[in-house]
This record gives C-alpha cells, sequence and structure tokens, in this order.
C-alpha cells in the first residue's frame, strides 16, 4: 500500500499526486513509468513518473479525469492509500550532450515533457521548450517548465494565452529560423506526435517520442501495448515507452488506442 | 473392507463433471472431483504393487501407493500428509497434472483397462483438507537456520522452491511481479479449470509454511539480482516463468480485436473481465472466435470465449493427434461446442475501415515427414486458401521467456532462444543462482517444473550446508 502524500489540482479535471513508494523512487530514471491499481476490481493503468524524491521516497504522478480508473484516482484524497504500485518500468529515456534539444509537451503529456526536459538542462543542453493546450485553463507546469528551459513557447488551440494556435506552429517557426536543432522529443496526444515527426522528418532532425498505448501487466507478457516501428512490432512496456518518432506508425496506435471506446462508457456510467 | 479379488479390475470412475450445456454458461469450475464412495472405491482397486511404477512416473516422486491405501482406509488426513512430504500444492497439480502421461500411463492396471485414476484421487485428498479446513503445517518443518533465500516468481517452480526451502529451515520471500500471486496458475488457467480460491488456499498454506511473498516486485526493474545479494540474500531462484508471447508474423496481427493468448487470458482470468463492468477490466469478445493454435493454452482461450458467447474454431496446423493439448481438454472443448479445423494454417487478417478484425485468411495442410520433433511436418496445399470471418483471433502459439531478468543481469547466461541455461541441478552461469520452470529450457508442465524445483532446492541446500561454499560456475 501506498500513501498519498500530497493532492494539487493543477487544471480542470487534471491532477497530481504525490505517492509514498520509496523503493521505485530510488530505482526511477527520467522515462520510465508505473502501473496502478486503486481498487480488488480495478483496472491496472500505466503512468509516467513527472518527478521523484529520494529523500522523502516519493514520486509525483500526473493524470487527466478521462474514464473510470482515473476519475476513481482523482476522488483519492491526501492520506488515502493506492492498492497496487509497480514500477519502475519500461527503459529509461537517455540522455547525452548533443547541443539544443527542444522539448515539445501537449495538455497532459508536459507532465511526462517536465523531467525530459530537466535531465537535458542538468546534462548541459540547451534546452527549448514548447508547450501547449486546448486553452489557457488547461496549460499545466508552466513554472516549472520555464525554470528549467533556455527559452519557452507556450501555445494554446484557443488562443488564451500564447500563441494561438498549435506546438507544431512554433516548431515549423524553428526550423524555418534555422535554428540548429540536435534533438526533438515529443510527448502528448498521438495526432501532435505525428505532426511533430512529420515536421522534423525532412530535415532529419532526431525525434524521439513517448507511446501511451493500453497496457495490461506492462511486464511485456501480454503483447498488448504492441507498435509497429519501423515495420517490426515492438512491447512500447519493455521495448519503449519512447521510440523514434520518423518509424512509429501513428495510425495504428491511434486504431489500438480506440479499442474500448464502446467499454469505457459503460465503465463510466457504473461510476 | 471389499476383497479386490472379486472386483472388476478394469473401470475406473469417470471424473463428476458440470454437464457441456449449463457450463458453457458459466465459470465455474468444470470437473467437480470424486465423492468420496467414488475415491475410496476407486482407492481399493490399488494393488499396491510392491515395485510400483507410478512413484518413478511421477516428476516429484509421490509415494502414491501409500497415499492410497490411507484413502482406502479412509485415513485422508494422513493420506495428504503422504503427498505433501513432496508437493506442497496439490490441490492445483491434482486438477492441472497430465497423469495421463506421467503417472497413470505405468500403472499396471492400465493393461487390464484403465489406471487408476491417480489425478482424481490427489485431488480428492487435497479438495477435503481444503474443505475441512485442517491444512497442517508439514511436521517435516525443520527450525530455522538464519539463511535467507529469495525466490523469483511465485507460480508453479516458486511456489515449490519456496515451500521445501522453507521446510528445510530458511527464511524464504518470493518477490511476485504481478499484484496477486500464483503465476500461470492465476492469470494463465481459467477459473474453470483451476479455481482462483484453490490457488488461494495452497498460497496461503506456504505463506503459513513461513514464507513471506511481496508483490508488485518486478526483479529486474525494482532490485537487481545484484541488489538481492547485496540485501544478504545467500541464494536466489529464479522461476519467474515464460511470458513473452509469440506472434505470427502475418499481415493484419495487429487489429482491433487480435489478442495474444496471454492478453486475453490475463484479461479475464487476473483481472476477471469475464465479470465487466463489475470488474473495471474489458475484453473484446466478438460473435465468431477463431483461436490459431493446438495447445492447452488454445484450448483455455477457446472454451473462456465460449463462456463470454462466442461462437469458437480452433484452427490447427497439423492434425488432432499432433496437439500438444491434453487429450482430456480437447474432449472437454468439443463436448462444449468448439470446432476444431485441423490441417488449416493462418495466411492473413482482414479488417474493416476502423481497424477491427472482419475475417481470416488460411491456407490448408497435408503432413509431411517427420521434423526434429518427430512430428509430421504441416506443408502448404498450393491454392487451398480460404477465408472464415471472425471478429476475434486469438493467438496461442506459445511463448518465450520473458527477458527482464536476463536483460539485467551481467554473467547470467541464456540460449538462443532466451532460456537461463542451467545444470541438471539448476545452477545457472552465476555462484548463488538456480533456476527452474518455463524460464528454462525444456520445462515440460507444471509438476515437471516443481520437479526441477525440488532438485534445485536439494542442490541449495547441499551447497548452503557447508561451511564454505563450494558453489562451481
Amino acid at each position: 500500500m501506498h500513501i498519498i502524500l500530497d493532492k494539487k489540482e493543477l487544471a480542470p479535471n487534471v491532477k497530481m499526486l504525490k505517492v509514498s513508494a520509496p523503493l521505485v523512487a530510488r530505482k526511477s530514471k527520467p522515462g520510465q513509468f508505473i502501473v496502478i491499481r486503486i481498487s480488488e476490481k480495478g483496472e491496472r493503468i500505466p503512468l509516467t513518473i513527472v518527478e521523484k524524491d529520494d529523500k522523502i521516497g516519493s514520486l509525483a504522478i500526473i493524470f487527466q479525469e478521462v474514464g473510470r480508473t482515473t476519475k476513481e484516482l482523482g476522488e483519492l484524497r491526501k492520506g488515502d492509500h493506492i492498492l497496487d504500485l509497480v514500477g519502475p518500468l519500461g527503459k529509461p529515456s537517455e540522455f547525452r550532450k548533443v547541443g539544443t534539444a527542444v522539448i515539445i509537451g501537449g495538455g497532459i503529456g508536459i507532465g511526462e515533457a517536465y523531467p525530459e526536459a530537466k535531465a537535458h538542462k542538468a546534462i548541459g543542453n540547451r534546452v527549448i521548450s514548447i508547450i501547449g493546450a486546448r486553452s489557457r485553463e488547461f496549460l499545466i507546469l508552466e513554472n516549472e517548465m520555464a525554470s528549467i528551459s533556455d527559452e519557452i513557447y507556450i501555445t494554446t488551440d484557443d488562443g488564451t494565452k500564447g500563441h494561438h494556435g498549435f506546438v507544431t506552429d512554433i516548431l515549423e517557426e524553428l526550423i524555418n529560423k534555422k535554428i540548429k536543432i540536435d534533438l526533438v522529443f515529443a510527448v502528448g496526444p498521438p495526432i501532435m506526435m505525428k505532426a511533430v515527426s512529420e515536421i522534423t522528418e525532412p530535415h532529419r532532425i532526431k525525434t524521439l517520442v513517448s507511446l501511451n498505448p493500453i497496457m495490461v501487466d506492462a511486464t511485456g507478457m501480454c503483447g498488448g501495448c504492441r507498435v509497429n516501428i519501423g515495420g517490426e512490432n515492438k512491447f512500447a512496456c519493455v521495448d519503449g515507452p519512447t521510440f523514434d518518432g520518423h518509424k512509429v506508425d501513428f495510425e495504428l496506435l491511434i486504431k489500438r488506442l480506440n479499442t474500448y471506446i464502446a467499454e469505457e462508457k459503460i465503465s463510466c456510467k457504473m461510476h | 473392507m471389499t476383497d479386490s479379488k472379486h472386483k472388476d479390475l478394469s473401470k475406473r470412475p469417470s471424473m463428476n463433471k458440470q454437464p457441456p450445456v449449463k457450463r458453457v454458461r458459466n465459470f465455474n469450475e468444470v470437473a467437480l472431483g470424486l465423492t468420496q464412495e467414488q475415491a475410496v472405491k476407486e482407492a481399493e482397486r490399488c494393488l499396491q504393487c510392491k515395485d510400483p511404477k507410478c512413484i518413478k512416473g511421477c516428476p516429484v516422486e509421490i509415494n502414491i501407493p501409500l497415499f492410497i491405501k490411507f484413502i482406502k482406509e479412509r485415513k485422508f488426513n494422513q493420506a495428504i500428509e503422504v503427498i505433501k512430504e513432496r508437493d506442497n500444492i496439490p490441490a492445483i497439480t491434482g486438477r492441472v497434472c497430465p497423469q495421463e502421461t506421467q503417472c497413470e500411463i505405468v500403472c499396471i492396471l492400465k493393461k487390464l483397462g484403465e489406471p487408476i485414476a491417480i489425478g482424481a484421487l490427489e485431488r480428492y485428498v487435497s479438495d477435503y483438507e481444503l474443505k475441512t479446513k485442517i491444512q497442517k503445517i508439514s511436521k517435516l518443518k525443520k527450525k530455522e537456520i538464519g539463511k535467507k533465500i529469495a525466490v523469483i516468481g511465485s507460480g508453479p517452480a516458486g511456489l515449490t522452491a519456496a515451500g521445501d526451502l522453507s521446510k528445510l529451515g530458511y527464511k524464504v520471500t518470493i518477490f511476485e511481479a504481478l499484484h496477486e500471486p500464483g503465476g500461470v496458475l492465476t492469470y494463465g488457467i481459467p477459473e474453470f479449470r483451476m479455481p482462483k480460491g484453490i490457488v488461494r488456499s495452497e498460497v496461503e498454506y506456504i505463506k503459513r509454511l513461513g514464507v513471506e511473498i511481496k508483490t508488485n516486485m518486478i526483479i529486474g526493474k525494482i532490485l537487481t539480482i545484484k541488489d538481492l545479494f547485496n540485501l544478504g540474500y545467500d541464494a536466489i531462484f529464479i522461476g519467474s516463468g515464460a511470458g513473452s508471447p509469440h506472434f505470427l508474423g502475418i499481415n493484419g496481427e495487429n487489429l482491433i480485436g487480435v489478442y495474444s493468448a496471454n492478453e486475453f487470458l490475463t484479461r479475464v482470468n487476473l483481472m476477471k473481465a469475464y465479470l465487466f463492468p463489475k470488474y473495471h477490466t474489458p475484453i473484446k469478445i466478438g460473435k465468431n472466435t477463431i483461436v490459431i493454435g493446438g495447445g492447452n493454452v488454445a484450448m483455455d482461450a477457446a472454451r473462456t470465449s465460449l463462456r463470454l458467447g462466442s461462437d469458437v474454431f480452433v484452427i490447427y496446423r497439423r492434425t488432432e493427434k499432433e496437439m500438444p493439448a491434453r487429450t482430456e481438454e480437447i474432449y472437454n472443448a468439443k463436448e462444449e461446442g468448439v470446432k476444431l479445423r485441423i490441417l488449416t494454417s493462418p495466411v492473413k487478417i482482414f479488417g474493416d475501415e476502423k481497424g477491427r478484425v472482419k475475417s481470416l485468411e488460411c491456407i490448408k495442410m497435408k503432413l509431411g515427414q517427420p521434423d526434429e520433433t518427430g512430428r509430421k511436418r504441416p506443408i502448404e496445399i498450393p491454392g487451398s486458401n480460404f477465408s472464415m470471418d471472425c471478429d476475434t483471433v486469438i493467438i496461442a502459439i506459445g511463448q518465450a521467456p520473458n527477458p527482464l531478468i536476463s536483460n539485467s543481469t551481467k554473467g547470467l547466461k541464456t540460449d538462443d532462444k532466451g532460456y537461463l541455461i542451467v545444470d541438471k541441478n539448476g545452477r545457472t552461469s552465476i555462484k548463488g543462482v538456480w533456476a527452474a520452470g518455463d524460464i528454462v529450457p525444456d520445462s515440460g508442465t507444471v509438476i515437471e517444473a516443481m520437479g526441477r524445483a525440488r532438485k534445485a532446492v536439494i542442490d541449495i541446500n547441499k551447497c548452503l550446508s557447508q561451511t564454505r561454499p563450494t558453489i562451481k560456475n
């Protein structure tokens, strides 16, 4: 059992929990995730480790209340327990001094972009962050991202803050301005990661994306999270979650993410 | 007591089962076990051979004639004691052991007709013990000797090793990756063949032997083999199982509605998707399911799909004779309405515009010369392609060992398929580390894995008993 040490609402339906998990915290590295199950009848869901604190032995996770499990998770309070928590899962991201890294986070994905940006900064890369959301109120971790970025750009779909448009607009602008970009890391809705990869491919800019397929055990046992990378099937839980964006079959990812749409509706009604 | 001379020695009682029409509508156990009268009567049929072949046929060498003798005398508690000297989880092995190819195949009575129903008798006494709640801690448990052993995985191999090591006086901790112990017994074998209540009771017994079970601990991630040694464990037993599913490598394999048997069964068994939405994990099941494969896992997937309300075809590229599933499981599946399409191999899966499975293209096969496994090689018949409509496809063609531990452990040698290389005592290439079960090559059945785990335990005990360990690499 893992006690919830802190809870914050970052945006409407977007929450951050700080959970006690000393062993996982000690071992976890940026890019890795955990799987939690919150009740005897509950699902196992993967969540990215946004931050860890070795001293307290805690992990921070951010989630949007979209389905039954995330809604129930959102109802837990400080002092409550999470029944099952397992990790750290997935391959840690690799960080090398490359020069300039553009870190792109869309929506809830900003939570996953943050540890990446932080690690790039720590290793001595110049970090340009582009963060975007539907609307101003859904923009999360703006200050945190700003504090570890050399440059930061904000976009909103409705223009309520920053650039009126998408994160890809800014990325194209940077490329057009001939800014030397050595690496792009993007995390957010699959459609956004797809668009980012399509923009960088002709310019041969190395682009990494963090994928979020449906998982069950997340130990490589079920193959439910299989994604097609350059014509080859990979399991996102053990081979990923980070892959070369130019090789990802995003259409397939998007289709497979819709597998249980009908069941999700039934499940949400039960909530 | 009945004099066996005047009895018909050729017949055994048939296992009581839920009738097919009833059982396809529920997930309750199919085989209901023997009644006490049936069990005693069957025990009376045993010839109590002076040189019993059945003991040698059993991978863990249970003293079969002795426990049967106790059943005949209605001393069921003594019968269970005899079994538990060699087998910590008899309610499980009594259900899933292929006795017909192990202890029963060598029974002398087989020559007269039917062998003693050893499996059913084992199950009877272990269920008797669970029902009467007298599960005793074996008198064999020795006093603690102050040495710690880590067991990785809580499936049949891990539970066996942990139980036996604990009986020998070691302090044993099991590290289980999932949230529930039991390994394949929990996530793989369905409720109707392996009730989870039974698994829990057997796991409880292992705990009462003094074993601590830590769930949600993925060794290779949260702790490495090296970390475990640093934590003071004197020996490590790896029983992490198989668990990386094979796919076919054909077009359409990633369509919605295509599952690996592992995913399908894990959703249904571990996550209880058959009780969705009461349980929150969903499963997608259509009207027409095709299961690809011919093993026990394929039968489990097929029979599960039936119970979820689908019509089911099993396609297999050889004939029924070559199917690796237990005869009894194939029989049960067919009796329930699973349709077999033998000499049939999948070619391509087709989907609709939303990416959902629509049909499976197959090709007819014929049998050629035997291959290296001794089974006749299936050969495609050119031009025999045909299509089968379906909305769910389950791929049950086996699995590879999970590489999480080998990838994270320097010096742990694996073969070209990723199995851990071990000697006859289960020693791996790392000093102080043993392995058994599906993580080693040719592990065979549940009970064979348990047999190997027992051998490893004997070797671990031998090595740790010496003042200066002389474990060879």
